[in-house]
């Protein structure tokens, strides 16, 4: 341990940059945020309650979570492959898709939505094919997951990479001289070392999806009970001046966004502490 | 010594192109089969919806695609668009850098703290983080009531969207500065200060052409989410067509009345945007790898 009381560091301009972040913070977040306990508290036990555990409530929540967690678990599986694909493999074109895995960060959500419904749409290029099977994705819960996918794809992907590039080979090659199978190597010895950074990634897109507007009302159709989640359902009750029912419900999705937070600080004191474990 | 520890780390195996030894592998079936989902997953999520954008944006023709571009509501919504960012992306650009040197570059209880309330923004959704100026400013708000009293306008109008827009995008800057100034560390900017140079001085001259590529990529993401924001600004535009419309809400308007080719025109807009930003994003990769 370190002591250095008071001593922060020897650079200037932590009165004045601390002082504009605190105030910036204070006025465009914390304010704000405030605002939104404040008002959920003015409305009284019973009617929070009734407001936030109302069955239309509970089926966006029953879709928003299912959807998010699904598309989470699509992007945990496919983001471990391409993160493998691009990292371990030589491929023309490797480059330009490695640059375009980002897109969905930088793709307005409402482009995304057009597009996607668009091309799962009854006689859309994807849609076309599916229909006759019997499987509808635009208007339907489906669709959501489908949003949802291409809204989280970047995170696992991004996050497991760089751990695969700074895996040292001695680890597989002191398994395979070993006498470890390749596939028991990458069950025993990868699958362990890439594993906390896809449970970040994972749990990343997850809390991206569950509050993901833009991409979704387009493809999901919204009818209530059935394919309304929960992110709509806080902007029609603000559009039918049921500000109330808006701030009671909006209160319950930040606490649970809140709450992932706390797990995702976590799994990173966890990740920080393997490291130096190791 | 040296020699030999190298031999050691290089087994003799011929190591094929991806720079790992052979018996490390996949046969190349798996390898082929491998990439192959890879791909098969990318070009469905992410190259079709990019090449549906523009297949549809010029499906009617070119003079269909100039027209709904030109249209004086698709103008308005260009420009209110730019202006929003125009406000938005420098008042962030100026938060980024304090609260990144703020954290990044001191020792002090509280700091993982604030790091995690200068992140805050990204965990809210989108509508939830519009819904709060609704509460502060809105008619049922005490503050909403004065400012009605006085003839001001906050929700509805354009200060509700650049407010919204600045609490949505506030993290992008700060979030790609502290860790490359974490990185970096002070020993320039202390030499700097041990030579005489004034906190100002160290500052211009020594720490922003460090910092200007991770600055700059900052500032192009937080443009981007700022010409894109949706949720947000959708719960306090009101959709006044013509007035309190952005980009993105225009492009609701045209999609929900079935004017597609118009629709995905202005969102192809949008998606070069986006498109640049990657590149952007994978020139200052190259830069800051050399």
């Amino acid at each position: 341990m370190r002591a250095r009381p008071r001593r922060r560091g020897p650079l200037p301009g932590f009165g004045l940059s601390i002082g504009v972040t605190l105030a910036y913070l204070g006025l465009m977040v914390m304010i704000p945020l405030s605002t939104l306990v404040l008002g959920s508290t003015r409305l009284g036990l019973a009617e929070f309650w009734s407001a936030v555990s109302a069955p239309r409530a509970l089926a966006s929540y029953r879709l928003s979570i299912g959807a998010a967690l699904l598309a989470a678990l699509v992007n945990l599986g496919m983001g471990l492959l391409v993160a493998w694909v691009l990292e371990r493999y030589r491929f023309p074109g490797r480059r330009l898709i490695d640059g375009l895995v980002d897109l969905p960060f930088a793709l307005p959500t409402a482009v995304a939505g057009i597009a996607l419904t668009t091309i799962y749409s009854s006689g859309g290029v994807i849609g076309r094919f599916l229909e006759p099977a019997g499987i509808k994705v635009a208007y339907t819960p489906l669709g959501v997951v489908v949003a949802l996918t291409f809204v989280g794809l970047p995170f696992v992907v991004r996050t497991v990479q760089p751990v695969l590039r700074d895996l040292p080979a001695e680890l597989e090659e002191a398994a395979a001289s070993l006498g470890a199978s390749r596939l028991q190597i990458v069950r025993r010895v990868l699958i362990p070392e890439l594993l906390p950074a896809a449970l970040t990634g994972f749990v990343l897109a997850f809390a991206r999806g569950l509050g993901e507007y833009g991409s979704v009302i387009f493809i999901a159709g919204n009818m209530p009970m059935r394919s309304e989640i929960t992110p709509l359902l806080i902007m029609i009750k603000l559009e039918q001046y049921d500000t109330g029912g808006a701030t009671a419900i909006a209160l319950v999705f930040l606490l649970a966004s809140f709450a992932m937070l706390f797990a995702l600080n976590r799994l990173a004191a966890r990740r920080e502490a393997h490291a130096v474990g190791a | 010594m040296p020699d030999r520890l190298l031999r050691f780390r290089r087994p003799a195996v011929t190591v094929p192109e991806s720079g790992r030894s052979r018996h490390l592998d996949e046969p190349p079936l798996v390898r082929a089969a491998l990439i192959g989902a890879a791909l098969l997953f990318l070009g469905l999520f992410l190259v079709l919806p990019l090449v549906t954008v523009f297949v549809e944006a010029f499906a009617k023709g070119l003079g269909t695609y100039a027209a709904a571009l030109s249209d004086p509501m698709a103008r308005a919504a260009i420009r209110l668009t730019l202006v929003t960012a125009a406000i938005v992306v420098p008042v962030n650009l100026v938060f980024g850098v304090a609260a990144a040197w703020s954290v990044a570059k001191f020792d002090y209880r509280g700091r993982h703290l604030l790091t995690t309330l200068i992140d805050l923004p990204f965990s809210v959704s989108p509508v939830v983080s519009g819904l709060l100026f609704v509460l502060l400013f809105g008619a049922n708000a005490a503050l909403g009531r004065w400012l009605a009293d006085h003839d001001l306008k906050v929700i509805f109008a354009l200060p509700g969207i650049v407010l919204a827009t600045a609490f949505v995008t506030a993290p992008f800057v700060a979030r790609e500065l502290i860790p490359l100034m974490r990185a970096q560390g002070s020993d320039e900017e202390l030499a700097a200060l041990t030579l005489g140079a004034s906190g100002w001085q160290m500052f211009r001259r020594i720490s922003l052409p460090k910092m200007k590529w991770g600055l700059l990529f900052g500032v192009v993401l937080c443009n981007a989410r700022a010409m894109g924001e949706f949720g947000a600004v959708s719960v306090v535009s009101g959709h006044i067509r013509g007035e309190t419309t952005t980009m993105p809400l225009h492009v609701e308007i045209l999609y929900n009345e079935y004017q597609l080719a118009a629709a995905f025109a202005v969102a192809s807009l949008l998606t070069l945007l986006a498109v640049v930003t990657l590149v952007v994003k994978a020139v200052v990769e190259w830069r800051t790898h050399e």
